[in-house]
């Protein structure tokens, strides 16, 4: 579902994403993981083609991002990190107005979208509040709700749980779970065990490479007994 | 290209949305309106004319325009909407131009509303209607000219002061170059040919045309193309 091969980004003279390549599959969760500028946004955003990668491509549902990325864009669900949304709109009229790029044009496919969007993400109750008067996790939810909208079998996800309470949390990562099983979803925090709680992969990048790739069972039998916050620093302590 | 509508609908709502379309509506007709009664003479003149309305408005556009097409990327790219909007399936040109229409549409509506004028006139007088017709043309289509110079320079920072100055400054020297007072100034020193020629660059040169009635293809032309090539220079501004 999603190929990513060789990825490399330059800002100036600094590498920020080195040479990354990993594949997810249909069903499978990736938990991307990394220091803060260890390159997790900047790899998500060359997949969903929003930054064009310097050397390397990714291929999502087969479309090259660089040859393609407006069939790229049509077949992801993408939250973007603090979920950027138009603070003017109501969260029903922003729904509306994704439906509508999204292609459902006719008023009643584009107002099923977006009631089936509002109960899936719990956003009823605020649905004609402007956007820029909700509270942070609110808008977290918006942004999830606009990625799931018009339910793509690719889901990125840059930080969908933060700012959440513990409550909210749990709610996002049921959802997210339930949603995997046909679906290939990566997805970035600096939450350890949201890893263990929801990913069937785990990916740790530092200073732009992929130093582990392998299953959260596998992470942590690196070091039996240790928590997970020591384990991953150990692997990433080259970065601080 | 049927993605402009979306993008398009949502940006001329957006106006209403905030109180920006209102106080910007009020401010557009008091001063243009103001100018031709107190500066214009246009009682005084006792012609059934509207020359002494049109003939502010390239002065009037140069703050006002800028003042509407500032927000157009800048804004976007300050609240991060810019990766939202770029990771939904549209093409860097439909966001381009679904903005700049919208945009359009609005100033249209802003210059459409000095009605009353037309019909002070026709209770007054016998209007020639084929110069009342031209002069809202050549006034929309200039509308159009400056505003493809404000979204350029608003695409090139996310800072609407800074790009609220750029657009003045470079839609002051586009309106310099046509100014009699300049150009009085510059005969002392060119050859009357290349005075013209600098002076063909100009908003005022063209637009003068429109209000005496005229419709030259080449005054349309001028404004259509520098509106195409700064919305061109736009959209290579916001791939880069």
């Amino acid at each position: 579902m999603i190929e990513v091969k060789s990825l490399v980004k330059d800002y100036g003279s600094k590498r920020a994403v080195d040479n990354i390549s990993f594949t997810v599959k249909r069903g499978d969760i990736l938990g991307f993981l990394g220091p803060n500028g260890a390159g997790k946004s900047t790899t998500m955003k060359m997949i969903t083609g929003f930054v064009s990668p310097t050397a390397g491509t990714a291929l999502v549902n087969g479309h090259d991002v660089t040859q393609d990325p407006v069939a790229v864009k049509k077949c992801l669900g993408y939250l973007p990190e603090s979920a950027p949304a138009y603070g003017e709109m109501t969260v029903e009229e922003f729904l509306a107005f994704i439906a509508e790029v999204r292609g459902f044009r006719s008023r009643a496919a584009r107002d099923e979208k977006v009631a089936r969007t509002l109960a899936l993400t719990h956003l009823e109750s605020v649905r004609t509040q402007t956007i820029e008067t909700l509270s942070k996790g609110y808008k977290q939810r918006v942004g999830f709700a606009q990625s799931l909208l018009h339910n793509p079998p690719v889901l990125i996800l840059d930080e969908p749980t933060d700012g959440l309470d513990p409550n909210q949390k749990n709610e996002v990562r049921s959802l997210i779970k339930n949603l995997a099983a046909e679906k290939a979803v990566i997805l970035s925090t600096h939450i350890l065990e949201e890893v263990e709680a929801i990913c069937t992969r785990v990916i740790i990048i530092s200073q732009g490479k992929v130093v582990v790739d392998e299953t959260p069972a596998q992470f942590r039998s690196r070091q039996p007994g240790a928590r997970l916050d020591e384990i991953f620093r150990t692997l990433t302590s080259s970065d601080a | 290209m049927s993605q402009i509508t979306p993008v398009l609908k949502r940006e001329f709502l957006g106006y209403f949305r905030s109180p920006v379309a209102y106080v910007f509506l009020i401010v557009f007709l008091m001063a243009s309106v103001g100018l031709a009664f107190f500066i214009g003479g246009f009682f005084k003149a006792n012609l059934a004319s509207l020359e002494s309305f049109f003939t502010f408005h390239p002065w009037l556009f140069l703050f006002l325009i800028p003042a509407v097409g500032m927000r157009l990327w800048s804004e976007e790219k300050r609240t991060g909407t810019v990766e939202l909007l770029f990771t939904l399936p549209v093409t860097t040109l439909e966001a381009v131009l679904g903005k700049f229409f919208a945009a359009w549409a609005f100033l249209t509506v802003a210059i459409l509303l000095s009605f009353p004028m037309v019909i002070t006139l026709a209770y007054l007088g016998h209007p020639d209607w084929g110069v009342v017709a031209s002069s809202y043309a050549g006034s929309i289509l200039m509308a159009g000219a400056y505003l493809g110079v404000c979204s350029l320079t608003s695409a090139l920072t996310k800072n609407q002061v800074i790009s609220f100055v750029l657009s003045v400054l470079a839609c002051l020297i586009l309106l310099f170059l046509g100014w009699s007072v300049f150009n009085g100034a510059l005969q002392a020193v060119l050859p009357v040919w290349a005075v013209d020629l600098v002076a063909n660059f100009s908003f005022i040169t063209h637009f003068n045309a429109f209000t005496k009635g005229i419709i030259d293809p080449k005054d349309i032309v001028f404004f259509l193309s520098l509106t195409g090539f700064t919305l061109f220079l736009n959209v290579v501004a916001l791939e880069r």
